[in-house]
């Protein structure tokens, strides 16, 4: 294990995994509010299609990657109502894409696999251990972007989520910020897809945004904690495929994800937000009394 | 002051120092896709008058709700309105899903700064963030909301909700609040209790209320003026000379009877079968 933590394949794959994670963290939390969890789904096949598109083409994996989820993750937007797809147009899409991903598997197989033999390995499970360092450089960069602009949008994101009708009266342009997110969205899917590869990207933008959400109800403590369970999680993963070289990193960082979440299940919610409303009573009062007196 | 109802039905009111209302239609319509909605519709509304808007389904009651927003453009006739940070709106609602878990308090905090960029940081604007919780505090309370704004919003029943979403509209101290049929989906006591409120803030703190109603009968005795819309026209006044028999009929075109019910309901019957989708429509 402690081999692993030196070779510069491992440092990588922690440097770009920990910024990837951190934007899906952040992302999954309000794709999992908005109930868009399904369009993660998609944008994960979009993803294998747009890089085997790219491979059979002969351009660089990435391109193909980010234009395809970005591409059609702005799609869903504007075929479903205002930046909310909704599930019909998201399943149609979805299976025709796919199918189109093993054409271009096929074409890239029959025609160009010398150097690159599994490729369609790598995009669908993920490769995090064979990023180099400019691929590193970049996967940060972009993810930690991905990050910033989500922090950014992030109030009036959950205004328009929990009340469109209410925050477009307020002048917060929804239709746009819808759009922003779903383009964020397909950023962070092919990030992800880096990291954990394109079948497992939805655990991790669902997953910890999920286990977040259980284990709190104020919106600003559940991102951060979305994030943050996101990068844990990701750093275990690998830790355990460092030690236990048969894992391979997908894997264990799934089977963290997943472990996480379904502890978070077992935490009664209910119990937790009344004694919540108790303690924060007595300290209403408390404080009201202080302010009776100061008059 | 004075309502312009279409029809010779003219209301006059003594002249008294009235401050510029808070909100007047004069001749206004809405289009829409080539068809007229509604058209010559005269309202004013001054602060603490609390109007109810009427009618049956379809005639565009909400889209009257949307023209005030500024949403919908108004096709003719002149519109004054108050800014868009003194306006107060309730929308047409779905009750939040109980798997919502967010609590009722993040939920009207929004009201106030949902539509600033980035997060709250701790430790910045501090003064400036503890006016802003005592302000959402306060507002909780005067809508009766306190024992349960820190319960995740979708925990909360369908009254408790609309006490909640009340306050979001309120939290900004508005001059006008605008409501698109809040007591639907609540059950009878849920539904005066709430339209008591609403007569509260609107007569305490002198806030203009325009608010669209499927049935006059749980606010009637709160209202200061109705506008009923039916057959694309409006007429707006007193309740007492609006539900009227004679009114109705001439606004519709056809016999309209209005009856009061030994409790001091109005029901209206005979309303034409066009408008006659959703039963007695006040």
């Amino acid at each position: 294990m402690i081999t692993a933590l030196h070779q510069p394949f491992f440092q990588h794959a922690l440097l770009a995994g920990t910024a990837i994670a951190l934007a899906s963290g952040l992302v999954g939390y309000f794709l999992v509010l908005r109930a868009q969890t399904f369009t993660g789904d998609a944008l994960g096949h979009v993803a294998f299609t747009g890089a085997m598109a790219a491979l059979a083409g002969g351009f660089d994996l990435r391109l193909g990657l980010f234009a395809g989820t970005v591409g059609v993750a702005l799609l869903l937007g504007v075929l479903g109502r205002r930046g909310r797809p909704d599930d019909v147009v998201i399943g149609t899409l979805f299976s025709w894409i796919l199918g189109l991903g093993t054409f271009f598997l096929t074409l890239y197989t029959t025609h160009r696999s010398t150097t690159q033999g599994n490729a369609g390995i790598s995009v669908l499970f993920g490769s995090v251990y064979g990023l180099d360092g400019a691929r590193t450089t970049a996967a940060v960069l972009i993810a930690l972007a991905v990050s910033a602009a989500v922090v950014l949008i992030a109030r009036p994101m959950l205004f328009a989520t929990l009340d469109d009708a209410v925050a477009a009266a307020r002048g917060v342009r929804t239709g746009a910020l819808g759009l922003g997110f779903l383009a964020l969205v397909g950023v962070c899917a092919a990030e992800a897809t880096q990291a954990v590869g394109s079948l497992l990207l939805l655990g991790l933008l669902a997953a910890p945004a999920g286990t977040a959400l259980r284990l709190t109800d104020r919106p600003y403590r559940a991102l951060g904690l979305s994030a943050a369970l996101a990068v844990l999680e990701l750093w275990s993963g690998l830790m355990l495929s460092a030690a236990v070289p048969r894992l391979p990193p997908s894997f264990a960082i799934m089977a963290v994800a997943a472990a996480c979440y379904a502890g978070a299940s077992l935490v009664r919610p209910r119990s937790r937000s009344t004694r919540t409303t108790v303690a924060r009573s007595t300290v209403t009062r408390i404080a009201t009394v202080t302010r009776t007196t100061e008059e | 002051m004075t309502t312009a109802p279409i029809d010779h039905a003219t209301v006059t009111e003594p002249p008294a120092p009235v401050p510029a209302p808070v909100l007047e239609l004069r001749g206004a319509a809405v289009r829409t896709g080539g068809r007229t909605l509604w058209s010559d519709v005269d309202l004013t509304v001054g602060a603490g008058e609390f109007t109810a808007v009427l009618g049956p389904n379809g005639v565009g009651k909400s889209t009257l709700v949307k023209t005030l927003l500024g949403a919908v453009p108004s096709a003719a006739g002149t519109i004054r309105v108050p800014a868009r940070t003194d306006v107060g709106y309730l929308p047409q609602r779905r009750s939040f899903d109980a798997a919502v878990r967010i609590r009722g308090i993040d939920v009207v905090r929004l009201g106030l700064d949902g539509h600033r960029w980035g997060l709250p940081i701790p430790g910045v604007h501090r003064a400036r963030r503890r006016a802003e919780r005592r302000r959402v505090d306060e507002v909780i309370e005067s809508v009766g909301a306190t024992g349960y704004a820190h319960r995740p919003i979708g925990r909360c029943s369908g009254g408790e909700q609309q006490r909640l979403l009340l306050a979001q509209a309120l939290v900004t101290r508005p001059r006008l609040l605008l409501l698109d049929e809040p007591l639907d989906s609540l059950d009878l006591p849920n539904q005066s209790a709430i339209a008591a409120l609403l007569g509260r803030i609107c007569r305490e703190d002198g806030v203009a209320v325009v608010m669209v109603a499927h049935d006059v009968n749980p606010i009637l005795h709160h209202l200061d003026r109705v506008v009923y819309l039916a057959q694309g026209r409006a007429v707006a006044g007193p309740p007492a000379e609006v539900i009227t028999s004679e009114t109705l009929t001439r606004l519709y075109g056809a016999p309209v009877e209005v009856l009061r019910t030994a409790d001091g309901r109005l029901v209206v019957v005979g309303v034409p079968e066009d408008c006659r989708s959703c039963g007695p429509c006040c």
